[in-house]
């Protein structure tokens, strides 16, 4: 337990000391988000009726900007060789990176999304169904974002090929995550879209660490 | 067909220290050493020569269980390196190339965390006084010349219980005082019974070392 904790106390450390990295990926956010008024038109009605798939479009775009640094900086500078040197399992490794990424880029996001969505004019009574739902959903990018980044590890332009190999994988999250507000706008019940959300999650758990534990193995040889 | 695709011989099993048998290597499509056969037992050293390109880099990759031989075996204290990966990485004193420093964090806590992960139990302080590096222990790592991050690097290796110290190209940057400091610390890691590869092209102070030649062929003792 005792490494574990270290492994995710230094990456966050790491993540304080470039807050500048956070920084950035929140300002994409807000700044993708308020670009959709400007491209469809300020009347409420439309942006009060697209404002949760527009948070979550936006929120999967901003969570995939920090994940090409996430193993990419401990490859090129030796950490990584030292990370599977350390006698943590490879899998719990890349579960250590995925709850950084949560903590220093998932939170983060879902701390913005309320704001993003009341600027969007979203139904009060809506919002809450939003945040609920971000909850699992970007815990779920996380893993999966993390799978992605270990994959690409060490591939030729890995940044590009990323969003690539990530997107059609987080689709299941993104059409539970906008069904549940849908569904809350028009007044019926929220309960099977977020309980799909939390299964996405739970097959996520254990099958995104051990894929990225793999392909770590694979990206040090 | 590998040249050496036998059963691994009782003799690993009972070797003290690391035993390698019939160990080979590919980098991409090149085979870059086959048959390599040796055994170093606990306390010993041994020095890896050989042109560049000549697999240096690779064996001590294959020797931390980061890289799997194309075939062949090797045993450490008896046991099948790649048989539990997790129990011998703590095994392992690694100091490849990069000297894996994180420029965000100060030295010490780059200690610290490797200090926490397995690799050490030993306290920081006295890692970083054996290196001199106690005044730039809480400045950033990023502000630290090259000589100074590689002395970072070994002060990491002085914090572990690891026994088997391998190390690549270790007095690369080093001024001659710190060259003198690591025999030391050498000398006392083979004096607890600790074993250690190095692969230099300088001069390194480890007497009595022997040495491997990768660039000459290697003895044909088991006939394809």
């Amino acid at each position: 337990m005792r490494p574990f904790a270290a492994l995710v106390v230094r990456e966050l450390t790491l993540s304080l000391r470039h807050g500048a990295d956070t920084a950035a990926t929140l300002l994409f956010f807000l700044l993708t988000g308020a670009l959709f008024p400007l491209a469809i038109g300020p009347s409420p009605a439309i942006l009060a009726r697209l404002a949760p798939g527009i948070v979550w479009v936006c929120a999967l775009l901003a969570a995939l900007l920090p994940l090409d640094r996430l193993f990419g900086a401990d490859y090129e500078d030796g950490s990584l060789d030292q990370l599977m040197l350390s006698g943590l399992p490879a899998p719990i490794i890349a579960l250590g990176k995925a709850l950084a990424h949560w903590c220093a880029t998932g939170l983060p996001l879902l701390l913005a999304a309320g704001p993003l969505a009341i600027m969007l004019r979203i139904p009060t009574d809506v919002l809450p169904v939003l945040l609920l739902g971000l909850l699992p959903g970007t815990l779920a990018l996380s893993l999966l974002g993390t799978a992605g980044a270990a994959i690409v590890l060490g591939a030729r332009r890995g940044g590009v090929l990323l969003p690539l190999l990530v997107l059609p994988l987080a689709m299941p999250v993104l059409i539970f995550g906008a069904a549940a507000p849908a569904a809350a706008a028009d007044g019926l019940t929220v309960r099977p879209h977020l309980l799909l959300l939390c299964a996405v999650l739970a097959v996520a758990m254990p099958l995104c660490p051990l894929a990225a534990g793999a392909a770590l193995r694979a990206a040090v040889e | 067909m590998p040249p050496y695709a036998g059963e691994p011989s009782a003799e690993g099993k009972r070797a003290e220290g690391l035993f390698a048998e019939g160990l080979a290597a590919f980098r991409g499509e090149r085979l870059v050493f086959r048959d390599l056969t040796f055994h170093l037992p606990p306390g010993g050293a041994m020095l890896l020569l050989g042109a560049n390109g000549s697999g240096k880099s690779t064996l001590l990759r294959l020797l931390a269980g980061l890289l799997r031989p194309a075939s062949g075996t090797i045993f450490w204290n008896g046991a099948a390196l790649f048989a539990d990966l997790a129990a011998h990485g703590p095994q392992v004193g690694y100091l490849g190339h990069l000297e894996a420093i994180k420029p965000g964090l100060t030295a010490a806590e780059n200690l610290r965390f490797a200090a926490a992960t397995g690799t050490g139990r030993h306290a920081v302080a006295s890692a970083l006084e054996a290196l001199q590096l106690t005044r730039y222990a809480d400045l950033p790592a990023r502000l630290l010349s090259a000589g100074q991050r590689r002395r970072l690097a070994l002060a990491r290796l002085t914090l572990g219980v690891a026994k088997l110290w391998l190390l690549d190209e270790p007095t690369l940057g080093l001024d001659a005082a710190s060259v003198c400091r690591l025999g030391e610390i050498l000398a006392q890691h083979r004096a607890r019974g600790g074993a250690i590869v190095a692969a230099t092209h300088l001069d390194l102070p480890l007497p009595g070392a022997e040495a491997l030649d990768l660039t000459a062929p290697a003895p044909r003792e088991h006939q394809s």
